[in-house]
């Protein structure tokens, strides 16, 4: 799909505003807010995709694999340039591609669809083998995980195979809001390190510490950034 | 004679020298097979360790990326332990790839039933578009294989078993073979139960035909050989022998003879455990699927 009446690229002070056309609401929930920054700032500065480049084989890949409250997401592509601002508004209805949980066949830029959890990491490492496969070795991968949905059995597939293997241009990113119901002994960067990833822990709401979280060098293995924010209530 | 696993390992190992777009992805099951590939395509021989849930995701997140994945496991741990990732990681994202399965459901019976999956194609029928080959035959297996391997986006099953008829069939895939013909009633042998039906039937007489690709369901072949069966018009009797779960197929039989009068009768395996082990042999027996037990059944249907 794609549109003719795409804006020009926005700012991050326009977010707020693109939000409140889907929640109608100036003060957004922690589930629509809490991966506003972390996404915001691999989309302005990190990711090498565009809306000109969605379909081109050697793009970075964002996969959302957190599709719980994806406002903040649909937000942050409306402000890339990457679906208009004017589907905001209809979030949700019948006849708007953009869902509660967002269908990649649905929405421009959408890498993959998702909103049961444990889904988008285990489809993170297949894309990372997929682009080494071609030699698409410039490409990188992100997914973006909330701490809870590290629950998932599948996760702890993923994370201890890409660990074992080295695969260095998977990225996850964990959005730490403290809603895992058990937590995990030693914190969640811990979990990855003793995997084999390289990792970093930062304020998920510090732009600067994002960036320099995300562009951390770790040469022969994947790499984990825990982005901690407020915690749900 | 090679097994029908055996077959896969060689020809897929091949068929990766001659397709950059083929991947086999792996959780230890059949690894063995696939070392020399391994070595000659290191990015394309991906084995995740016991791991079945990533198994499907990486399929899935490598065909994101225009790749034709190959998974390969029994089928317990294909379909039915990640059927949730079968469904959305490969459906609901948009794209395809190819499973391939062994064991099914009696391969092992020495194994018990948590190495028995019956259920794996009626689970596939809960979703979309998902073409589904049972093969008889190493040599059928070889045929579906490259086929599968070659059908752009679409996505695959193919059912590999240790069970297998004593000769070869000329099948083309998709299309329902007629092995032999009679006038009073059809029946529907799939994969690896024709030596057993063609047994069981001896002297009766009914067509008899041969399904490799189960789904899509031929219709065409069904229908037109319902009519030449049973003459236009006339109550037609159809009887489905599955090496999978009883009665897998019967809606399509319903759905394919929908405008005419008819009677389906679907032998497979039954739901209950049977709690037996032993050979493959004992087991079909054991499940009333031997070629004695098939006639009575199929005789006291037709009678």
């Amino acid at each position: 799909m794609t549109f003719t009446d795409v804006h020009t690229a926005q700012g991050y002070d326009d977010l707020p505003r693109l939000m409140s056309l889907m929640t109608g609401d100036e003060k957004h929930g922690p589930a629509a807010t809490s991966t506003l920054d972390a996404v915001w700032v691999l989309y302005d500065r990190v990711l090498r995709v565009s809306p000109e480049a969605v379909d081109a084989p050697d793009r970075d890949r964002f996969l959302l694999s957190k599709g719980h409250g994806p406002m903040a997401y649909y937000a942050v592509l409306a402000a890339k340039g990457f679906l208009p601002e004017s589907l905001l508004p209809g979030f949700g209805a019948y006849e708007s591609p953009l869902g509660h949980h967002p269908d990649r066949v649905l929405v421009p830029g959408a890498e993959i669809s998702s909103g049961s959890l444990g889904h988008g990491l285990p489809l993170a490492v297949g894309s990372a083998l997929g682009l080494r496969a071609q030699g698409l070795s410039g490409a990188a991968v992100w997914v973006l995980v909330g701490d809870a949905e590290l629950d998932e059995g599948s996760n702890h597939e993923a994370i201890a195979y890409a660990g074992a293997v080295g695969l260095e241009r998977l990225h996850t990113v964990v959005v730490d809001n403290a809603s895992a119901t058990h937590g995990r002994p030693g914190g969640i960067a811990a979990r990855f390190e003793a995997a084999g990833w390289s990792t970093a822990t930062v304020d998920g709401r510090d732009h600067q510490a994002l960036y320099e979280a995300y562009t951390a060098p770790h040469p022969g293995r994947p790499h984990a950034v825990v982005a901690r924010v407020e915690a749900k209530v | 004679m090679d097994t029908m696993r055996e077959r896969f390992a060689s020809v897929v190992s091949r068929l990766l020298d001659d397709d950059p777009r083929l991947a086999v992805v792996l959780a230890e099951i059949g690894k063995d097979g696939f070392m020399d590939a391994a070595r000659a395509h290191p990015d394309r021989v991906i084995n995740v360790g016991i791991r079945e849930q990533l198994l499907v995701g990486v399929g899935g997140g490598l065909a994101l990326t225009g790749m034709r994945p190959i998974l390969h496991t029994f089928a317990s741990f294909l379909v039915e332990r990640p059927f949730e990732q079968v469904k959305l990681d490969f459906g609901h994202q948009g794209v395809g790839g190819v499973l391939v399965s062994a064991a099914g459901s009696y391969d092992w019976p020495a194994g018990g039933y948590t190495h028995m999956a019956p259920g794996d194609v009626a689970l596939l029928d809960t979703l979309d578009g998902w073409t589904v080959h049972v093969p008889g035959h190493p040599d059928e297996a070889e045929t579906l294989l490259r086929d599968a391997t070659a059908a752009g986006d679409d996505s695959v099953y193919v059912r590999l078993s240790a069970h297998s008829n004593s000769a070869p069939r000329d099948i083309v895939p998709g299309r329902f073979l007629t092995v032999r013909e009679g006038r009073g009633g059809v029946v529907i042998a799939v994969g690896p139960m024709l030596d057993s039906v063609l047994t069981a039937v001896e002297g009766l007489d009914v067509t008899v035909l041969y399904a490799t690709t189960v789904r899509p369901f031929d219709e065409r072949a069904l229908r037109a050989t319902a009519g030449a069966a049973a003459g236009a018009g006339a109550a037609v009797d159809v009887v489905l022998v599955e090496p999978y779960l009883a009665g897998t197929s019967t809606a399509a039989v319903n759905d394919a003879l929908a405008d005419r009068p008819h009677r389906v009768l679907g032998l497979g395996i039954p739901r209950r455990e049977l709690r037996r082990y032993g050979t493959i042999d004992e087991h079909l027996a054991g499940q009333g699927l031997d070629p004695a037990s098939l006639r009575e059944r199929i005789s006291g249907f037709l009678g």
